[in-house]
């Protein structure tokens, strides 16, 4: 098999000090893969969101190695991480966290801004093109106040995939959505995969999708219980 | 568009009321600056402009012809003062074409005079007054005090035994242009002028005393010929007055006097003035900082969720720092155009208020486009300063615990 896309090594983390500090992840050794379409499942409280604000460079590790496309990138600093982010990682959360202050379009085009320090030609044209793809068209104007939980997770999604990332980290992505609306996030997600060959990390409770991903990882108690490959 | 800018922007536009108070805030503490400024810069130039509409900047003298200032309690409790001539008999500056050429070359004058003064009197059928001599080079003279701008009647002319008097002795003694007075000294001297005008200088007593004359004329009465009695000079800031006097006194031996130590006391009332106007703009400014950090705090709270997201997009905590101070700064120039208009309007309006009988306002006030400047200028600042602390919270949110909880 190919290099990694990103390798976690006797990766802990622990929260807090002294006698309040509590160990959630305790030593996970993980390889995540281009292209692949991966869930992260387990009980609540076992990991999962902490592990993926590690992968995501939104935290660091207490202890252990974290690679991307070899890289140590728990050395980096913390703008070096930022626009590591920027520029490899896409996020998907379960409240969506659109902008409210703006349109579906500028959601869209923001993170490219934020990386090129203002707009430039070409910027909203990706934006438009992604928004088209997922169904919004005639939506792209709209406040992201004014679209329903549906649409404003697939804008997200399109947020996420701005800037051809890399790896896709997405937590309880259809969390908040009805079933129907939830299998439709889903599919978007597994498209962007196989048109675009960018790789998704899902954090899901939701069995029925999980076993449509090729890898399932389970996790409880901070440590890794099942890594099942399918395809 | 730089990728702060749009985003501090559409953070202010979507504020909306918090926006629109904040501004109102800043606005009418900018208002307060400005109209208060106008108002003491105003009444204050006025003041010194009619001080030294009658004074001129720096005189010169021999030494122990030295003024003394004279308090007197004014109509509107300013406090003025009066060169009193002094009982002596008159010596002339000696050598003073030459000291006259020197004072005139000293780059920080930008006008002397020379003046022959002294006692007289004024006689007109049994009545007689007791009146001040001026003797002067009318050319010169103008650019010390505009005397023709002060005439009401007659033209700004003298030569021979022609004079001007002032609008109280015309009064006084029933006189107008075209007709003739004498004047005798002390010395027994006597001449008779003819009046080529009148003017009135804003002050009472000196309408009343003020008697000009051409220099030779003077000279011939006070039985100096061939001399003056003293320099008058113009500096070009004047408020180098003292500074200049200190320097000409020193380089000619003779007693240098500015209209700053003969006005000490209104000196010492216009700075007190300042500083009580200072202090109240320090207190405004401190107010208007406060009202925008805390309204920038709560917006980083309110916020904390989207500076999450854009920190987790890749924004870099320099470009997080910049919206917020951006927000400062924007708020802070925008509050200051809104303190513009209403300061303007309050000082516009006072002055509207009370007008003299000749039309002139009572409150003179002094709108300037250096205080509209420096007004927006500090409101900018301030904001931008105002904005460290939010800015720096902004900065330091975790994404990872905004998202989280978020
Ligand atoms: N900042 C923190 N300080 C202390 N403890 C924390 C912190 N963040 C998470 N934890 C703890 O770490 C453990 C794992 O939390 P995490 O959010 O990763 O679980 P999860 O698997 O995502 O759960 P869920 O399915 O409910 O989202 C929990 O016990 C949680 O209380
Ligand atoms: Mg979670």
């Amino acid at each position: 098999m190919a290099d990694p896309l990103m390798s976690l090594l006797g990766v802990k983390k622990s929260y807090g000090e002294g006698v309040a500090r509590t160990e959630v992840l305790h030593g996970i050794d993980l390889a995540l893969h281009r292209g692949e379409f991966a869930a992260l499942i387990g009980p609540s409280g076992s990991g999962k969101s902490t592990l993926l604000h590690l992968l995501g460079l939104l935290d660091r590790a207490t202890e252990g190695r974290i690679t991307f496309d070899e890289r140590d990138v728990e050395s980096l600093s913390d703008d070096e991480r930022a626009m590591f982010r920027g520029y490899k990682l896409g996020f998907i959360f379960q409240f969506h966290h659109l902008l409210p202050e703006f349109t579906a379009l500028e959601n869209v085009v923001l993170p490219m801004m934020a990386l090129a320090g203002k707009e430039k030609p070409g910027m909203r044209e990706r934006a438009r093109e992604l928004l088209s793809r997922i169904g919004l068209s005639d939506r792209m104007n709209n406040r992201a106040t004014d679209l329903s939980g549906g649409q404003q997770q697939r804008v997200a999604i399109a947020r996420a995939l701005a800037m051809k990332p890399l790896l896709v980290l997405a937590d309880e992505p259809t969390g908040n959505l009805d079933q129907e609306t939830g299998h439709q996030v889903f599919e978007l997600m597994r498209e962007f995969n196989r048109v675009e060959k960018t790789s998704f990390l899902i954090v899901t409770h939701d069995q029925r999708l999980a076993v449509q991903c090729e890898r399932v990882i389970e996790i409880v108690d901070g440590r890794i219980e099942r890594d099942e490959k399918r395809s | 568009m730089p990728f702060e800018w749009v985003v501090a922007v559409r953070f202010l536009r979507e504020g909306r009321a918090q926006t629109i108070l904040i501004l109102l805030g800043i606005g009418v503490g900018v208002g307060v600056i400005v109209f208060l400024s106008a108002l003491i810069n105003g009444l204050q130039d006025s003041l010194i402009e009619r001080t030294l509409g009658t004074q001129p900047h720096v005189i010169l003298r021999m030494p122990d012809d030295a003024v003394r200032p004279m308090k007197k309690a004014g109509a509107d409790e300013l406090v003025m003062s009066r060169l009193e001539e002094p009982a002596q008999r008159l010596r002339s500056i000696l050598r003073w074409q030459q000291t006259l050429d020197e004072a005139a070359g000293n780059p920080r004058v930008t006008a002397v005079a020379p003046l022959v003064s002294g006692a007289a009197f004024a006689l007109r059928g049994n009545a007689n007054k007791s009146i001040a001599l001026r003797g002067i080079d009318p050319e010169r003279y103008r650019a010390i005090i505009d005397l023709p701008a002060r005439l009401i009647e007659g033209t700004y002319e003298l030569a021979g035994d022609e004079a001007l008097i002032g609008v109280e002795l015309a009064k006084d003694f029933g006189l107008e242009t075209g007709d003739k007075v004498r004047l005798t000294t002390a010395g027994g001297k006597s001449e008779v002028f003819l009046i080529k005008g009148v003017f009135d200088v804003g002050n009472k007593d000196l309408n009343e005393r003020w008697v000009f004359v051409p220099i030779r004329a003077a000279q011939t009465l006070l039985d100096l010929t061939g001399g003056i009695s003293s320099i008058e000079v113009k500096v070009r800031e004047i408020f180098d007055a003292e500074d200049v006097a200190q320097e000409l006194g020193r380089v000619t031996g003779l007693s240098a006097e500015s209209w700053m130590k003969l006005n000490t006391q209104l000196l010492i009332g216009l700075r007190s003035q300042s500083a009580s106007s200072v202090m109240i703009q320090v207190f405004v400014i401190v107010a208007v900082a406060l009202g925008i950090t805390s309204v920038l705090v709560v917006s980083v709270v309110q916020k904390s969720r989207e500076i999450g997201i854009l920190k987790a997009m890749g924004t870099t905590t320099g470009r997080v720092t910049r919206i917020f101070l951006l927000e400062g700064a924007i708020l802070g120039l925008a509050g200051s155009a809104l303190g513009l208009m209403i300061g303007s309007g309050l000082a516009l309006f006072f002055a509207s208020l009370a007008k003299n009988p000749d039309g002139s306002a009572t409150f003179p006030v002094a709108l300037t486009l250096v205080l509209f400047a420096r007004s927006a200028l500090v409101a900018t600042t301030v904001g931008l300063l105002a904005a460290v602390i939010p800015a720096r919270r902004a900065a330091q949110l975790d994404p990872a615990e905004v998202i989280r909880y978020g």
